[in-house]
């Protein structure tokens, strides 16, 4: 009897807990349950599927568990068998190295797919050119450079709706990790590194960013906003940063910038140097202005 | 001059602000007050004696597990700590801690867990048991493993000491360069960082080799490796992978400390250093080292489920099998820890498809557990209730890896608290919950009497709870975009409940160890009452049970002779008494050369950390020497003769009359 | 322990602590060429990364390095004499072999701090590219394992002198003699991989 008000007890608790974290959830923004672009879409769906197929383990091995328990315990020994001896059973052993062997493989033949579908680094399909972002992770601050349409911000950046972008990564401090959550999974940024990541918005709204890897004093303020805008308006952005903002990126611009900072207002350049960023990556690749000693190097091969 | 002797040492390195101040001052008056209470009882000479210089494994196992115990206690605080802070820095209000402190916390929290803790129990473990249950008087090389415990003390009084002088890692607790370089790294955090655990794993690498060495060697005649106790088989596992696994920690920390003391350039940003050779080296230690931890906490699941079932272990072979697939595997999926770092799909998918297959054998052993239980007669002592614990943990964590191991599933979770959730679920759940249910279920057998056992279930209760409600939230947060280490968040973003439900789950957990400290406390205090004199309180299977509790310093008057797994079950079953019949027995000297080495280790260190490098040169000529001098010794054994034995012996069964 | 009349077979104890060494140090032989090998395998990664450095190519002298190898392999093939010798427990023959492994070993050493002296000296240190740090990295612990092993060969030299051959002597000469090879070996790598390769420019 007592037993039994416990386990009422257990039930009415586990409600109470999916009650309240259900009420509290609805009023909140859970970005990758909910996003807004394409990849997160896909990487959300696929979520889906592997929990529900974990479901499908994790059920019934907690219910072999209760009623194994419930069923052997001592308290019950009039009631239940007992085969102190027992130490093995070839079949049943088989089927459960066959069933996680299984599922792995459902698993794995996922994993295989979607590493090459949705390979990050892979362009996005759609009948609009891919818009090319360069992306500079410093400290702590995000600098992204449009070097097709010569712009360049800080802490914000513009896409327009239903068009691929290939964001190009880098990082000119240390290592940490590009995440804008609704769009799609991360990537790292590393110094002397550039590696990509292809994001498609899907709605227009503004969307968080965040430095995902600790990257030292001011890595919870080294946010960023997406505002995705539908074509016409982000034109339009692109004139207002063309006509409003005079300050440009140079190199000296750019030196200042670089310092370690924290909490730095969004910001827009109306002028980039070219090659930029091929300058940050390689300024980690090769000693800067030591061009000629390089090239005897080479003569000596 | 005076200066530049001390290196980078200086008053400014002392603590400047209050909770440090506070860490500070309760390490001081703490190790401070342990000196006095040892000079007013008059007990240095009995504690050098009996203690600090023991060759004893089991001694050595009681005091790795009270190093591990007070490193518990440390690094629960920092979890509290991080947990108030993230639970209050919403928005304007910046919390208690500023970033920096803040990140050196999460450093110190994973480092001393992972280094302190949980080796600190396994090891105990294993000195422990490991040698009764394979019928053996001591392990192969008894100084070697003194040697060991005394270098993880060293490693662990470096860690500590960071908080009275100078600073700790602020870079997470796997010190990712180019942030752990000295460029952006300058103070000495990183340093202390790298020369504790480089002096702790040293430890480590040599007692893999000497329980490794011990379990081959030193089985008590008839039991081969198929007879062996499933927890000497993990041991074993586990010590295989320290093998091959610690010296690539040693070489990255190495390459670590040149690059920031010689100016070196393995993993600098420019110059032609690599960071990213840094991840690979870090974690292809990293991920078996999760293994390392984890398989002998599986092994003790398995002593317990069998024990507390009465019945024998199910799928035996199975077990055997899956456990060194676990050892091989182990070592082909390190890259699953940065997906993201853009190695490309092929490579992505090979390391997720291995992940998905370290699956299975770990599977496999859940339902050999289960069908352990099944038609047995399951006493529910706390031992059980922390398998059952696990159970549940470990499988919502292994779930969730399992999503995890598919990369752009990843790509998602990836550094956020998803991910913090996940793997505290497998290692808490995991390692901590079995090395509890380890000390609860072999406490009798090394100190003569049990453990109260109701607040043990009491701590157990608010420990699952604590635990489920500081991590579950964690999964939600990840979810919404909370990444890890964050020392404060937009209070727009709604995420302070979730925060502050995480807190006062690990407020929970914190009950939960006060419990564990009150039932030691209690136990202690009602030892005459909770004397086990059979030498086998819970009905157990394997050799350890069937010598007398505590178990005397020579393990064995007589070196048993196997003939099945659970040979103790079945001479119990066949009312089988072993024939008594004393011999002389060769047992090791006391030996102080252990404490001197790790003490000029310790030195050593902190010369490294400092820049003081003449201390350095001058410990590590001392340590040499040390060793030179032990060497030239040819007579470290002793001869305990069959008299004495029988005499021991004797007085044990003496004072078991006494109390009955 | 000769004065304590024991039922034990000390013999027999003795000899299954030997065995139980051997085997004990060639796991730590084992753990050594994990070390080794991630040494290695840095190496391999960074060999490339001269960041406008000199290259292998352009620093290794090829015929100095073959005659340091074969000081090395004479060295092992001495130890080899000196462990027969021991086999024959002929204490005189051992102190000689080993005398002259220990001056061959000690010479390597020298050529060896030679050549990175000089690479210093022309400004090509450890801090000047990441091949350079993987380099000196690599080949200098080598080097400090067989400073170690020198001062290992000097104290069991000193205990034999002391003591005689005695069973535990002999034990840590055939313990010290695997170490010797072993360095032997791994040398035979980084001679192959470092400077064969490194000079062809592979």
């Amino acid at each position: 009897m007592k037993k039994r008000s416990k386990i009422w007890i257990g039930v009415l608790l586990g409600l109470a807990v999916v009650a309240v974290t259900g009420w509290y959830l609805h009023g909140h923004l859970i970005s990758v349950l909910q996003p807004a672009g394409k990849v997160g879409a896909k990487e959300r769906n696929l979520m889906a599927f592997c929990a529900a197929l974990s479901v499908t383990v994790v059920v019934p091995v907690f219910a072999l568990l209760w009623h194994i328990a419930w069923k052997y315990r001592e308290d019950n020994a009039a009631h239940a068998k007992y085969t102190p001896d027992v130490d093995g059973n070839r079949l049943a052993e088989t089927v459960w190295w066959l069933i996680p062997t299984v599922l792995i493989g459902i698993v794995s033949v996922i994993t295989w797919r979607s590493s090459y579908a949705m390979d990050p680094f892979k362009p996005l399909t759609s009948t609009k050119p891919t818009l090319h972002i360069q992306v500079v992770a410093m400290d702590w601050k995000w600098l992204f450079i449009y070097p097709d349409q010569h712009i360049a911000t800080v802490n914000e950046v513009a896409i327009p709706v239903d068009t691929p972008v290939d964001f190009e990564i880098t990082s000119d401090a240390v290592m940490t990790s590009f995440w804008a959550p609704q769009l799609g999974g991360q990537m790292y940024a590393m110094p002397g590194m550039s590696t990509h990541l292809n994001l498609m918005a899907s709605k227009s709204n503004n969307y968080g960013g965040v430095a995902a890897n600790i990257s030292g004093k001011g890595f919870a303020d080294m946010k960023f906003t997406v505002r995705a805008m539908p074509q016409v308006g982000y034109n339009a952005w692109l004139r207002l940063v063309h006509n409003l903002y005079p300050a440009q990126l140079s190199t000296t611009t750019y030196a200042q910038l670089a310092k370690p900072s924290e909490n730095v207002p969004v910001t827009y350049y109306s002028k980039v140097q070219p090659d930029l960023y091929d300058t940050i990556v390689m300024k980690y690749m090769m000693p800067i202005g030591d061009g000629t000693n390089t090239q005897t190097q080479e003569v000596n091969l | 001059m005076f200066a530049s002797l001390l290196g980078k040492l200086s008053w400014s390195q002392l603590p400047q602000d209050a909770i440090t101040r506070g860490g500070a001052g309760s390490i001081v008056a703490g190790v401070f007050a342990i000196v006095v209470l040892i000079t007013l009882l008059g007990r240095w000479k009995w504690l050098w004696k009996e203690w600090l210089t023991t060759q004893d494994p089991k001694k050595i196992g009681v005091m790795y597990i009270i190093v591990a115990v007070v490193m518990l206690l440390r690094g629960a605080g920092d979890a509290l700590l991080m947990r108030t802070q993230q639970a209050t820095a919403a928005g304007a209000s910046g919390g208690i801690l500023d970033s920096y402190h803040f990140q050196q916390i999460v450093s110190a929290h994973g480092t001393i867990m992972i280094f302190f803790v949980a080796m600190g129990l396994m090891f105990g473990l294993i000195n422990l048991v490991l040698p009764l249950q394979i019928g053996a008087r001591d392990v192969a090389f008894p100084f070697l493993n003194a040697t060991s415990f005394w270098l993880f003390f060293a490693g662990m009084a470096l860690v500590n000491l960071s908080l009275v002088i100078g600073d700790f890692s602020a870079a997470g607790w796997l010190s990712y360069p180019p942030l752990s370089e000295l460029k952006y790294s300058p103070t000495v955090g990183v340093d202390y960082w790298i020369w504790a655990l480089q002096i702790a794993g040293v430890g480590s690498m040599l007692s893999g080799i000497n329980f490794l060495v011990t379990i081959i060697k030193m089985r008590a005649p008839g039991m081969t490796f198929m007879k062996m106790p499933m927890f000497a088989w993990s041991v074993m596992a586990s010590m295989t992978l320290v093998a091959f696994a610690f010296p690539i920690l040693t070489v990255t920390l190495a390459l670590l400390a040149l690059d920031r003391t010689l100016g070196m350039h393995f993993f600098t940003a420019g110059s032609g250093g690599n960071a990213m050779m840094y991840v690979n080296l870090i974690w292809a230690w990293g991920h078996p080292e999760v293994y390392i931890l984890v398989l002998p906490a599986f092994g003790i699941y398995s002593e317990i489920v069998a024990t507390f079932a009465r019945k024998k272990l199910f799928g035996y072979t199975s077990m055997v099998w899956a456990i060194w697939a676990i050892v091989v595997l182990s070592f082909t999926v390190w890259l699953h820890h940065f997906f993201t770092m853009g190695a490309g799909a092929d490579v992505n998918a090979f390391f997720g498809i291995m992940t998905g297959v370290i699956a299975i054998p770990t599977g496999v052993k859940i339902f050999n557990w289960l069908f352990t239980m099944y038609r047995g007669r399951i006493s529910f002592k706390s031992p059980m209730l922390w398998f059952m614990g696990f159970v549940v943990v470990f499988t919502i964590g292994g779930v969730m890896g399992v999503l995890m191991s598919v990369p752009a599933i990843d790509y998602q979770v990836h550094n956020s608290l998803f991910l913090v959730a996940h793997f505290h679920m497998m290692i808490v759940g995991g390692v901590v919950f079995g090395y509890f249910a380890g000390l609860t279920y072999w406490f009798p057998k090394i100190f003569g009497f049990r453990l109260h056992e109701g607040l043990g279930k009491l701590a157990f209760w608010f420990w699952i709870g604590g635990f489920l409600l500081a991590f579950m939230p964690l999964y939600i947060l990840g979810l919404m975009g909370a990444t890890r280490r964050l020392d404060h968040y937009d209070a727009s973003l709604g995420w302070q409940p979730l925060f502050i439900v995480a807190g006062i789950g690990a407020l929970c957990v914190g009950v939960g160890i006060g419990f564990q400290l009150l039932q030691l406390i209690v136990s202690i205090w009602q030892r005459d009452q909770r004397r086990d004199l059979t030498g086998d309180p819970w009905g157990g299977r394997t050799l350890e049970w069937s010598v007398p509790s505590p178990a005397p310093v020579y393990n064995f008057t007589t070196t048993p002779v196997i003939t099945d797994r659970d040979q103790f079950w079945v001479d119990k079953q066949s009312g089988k008494k072993p024939v008594k019949q004393y011999e002389d027995v060769l047992l090791p000297k006391n030996s102080g050369a252990s404490v001197f080495i790790a003490g000029f280790a310790f030195m050593f260190g902190f010369g490294m950390v400092w820049h003081i490098y003449w201390l350095s040169v001058l410990a590590l000529l001392a340590l040499v020497t040390t060793i030179i001098v032990r060497a030239s010794n040819d007579e470290p054994e002793y001869i305990l003769t069959a008299k004495e034995v029988e005499k021991m012996d004797h007085a044990l069964s003496r004072r078991k009359e006494q109390y009955v | 322990m000769s004065e304590v009349t024991t039922t034990l077979n000390m013999h027999q104890i003795e000899a299954r602590a030997t065995e139980k060494t051997t085997f004990g140090f060639w796991v730590y032989l084992m753990t050594d060429c994990v070390l080794f090998a991630g040494l290695f395998s840095v190496y391999a990664v960074l060999h490339g990364n001269t960041f406008g450095g000199p290259s292998g190519h352009d620093l290794f002298k090829l015929p100095y390095v073959l005659v340091e190898t074969m000081v090395l392999l004479t060295s092992s093939f001495t130890c080899g004499m000196a462990m027969l010798a021991a086999q024959r427990r002929d204490r005189t023959q051992v102190l000689a072999w080993l005398g002259v492994t220990f001056l061959l070993g000690l010479t390597f050493l020298g050529m060896e701090l030679s050549e990175f002296h000089n690479m210093v000296l022309d400004g090509n240190s450890w801090r000047r590219s990441g091949f350079l740090s993987s380099y000196f990295t690599l080949v200098g612990t080598h080097g400090l394992h067989i400073t170690f092993g020198l001062l290992w060969m000097a104290v069991t030299c000193v205990f034999m002198i002391k003591k005689g051959l005695t069973e535990s002597v002999l034990k840590r000469l055939t313990l010290l003699s695997l170490f010797w090879h072993f360095l032997d070996v791994i040398w035979i790598f980084i001679f192959t991989i470092v400077y064969l390769f490194g000079s062809r420019g592979i």
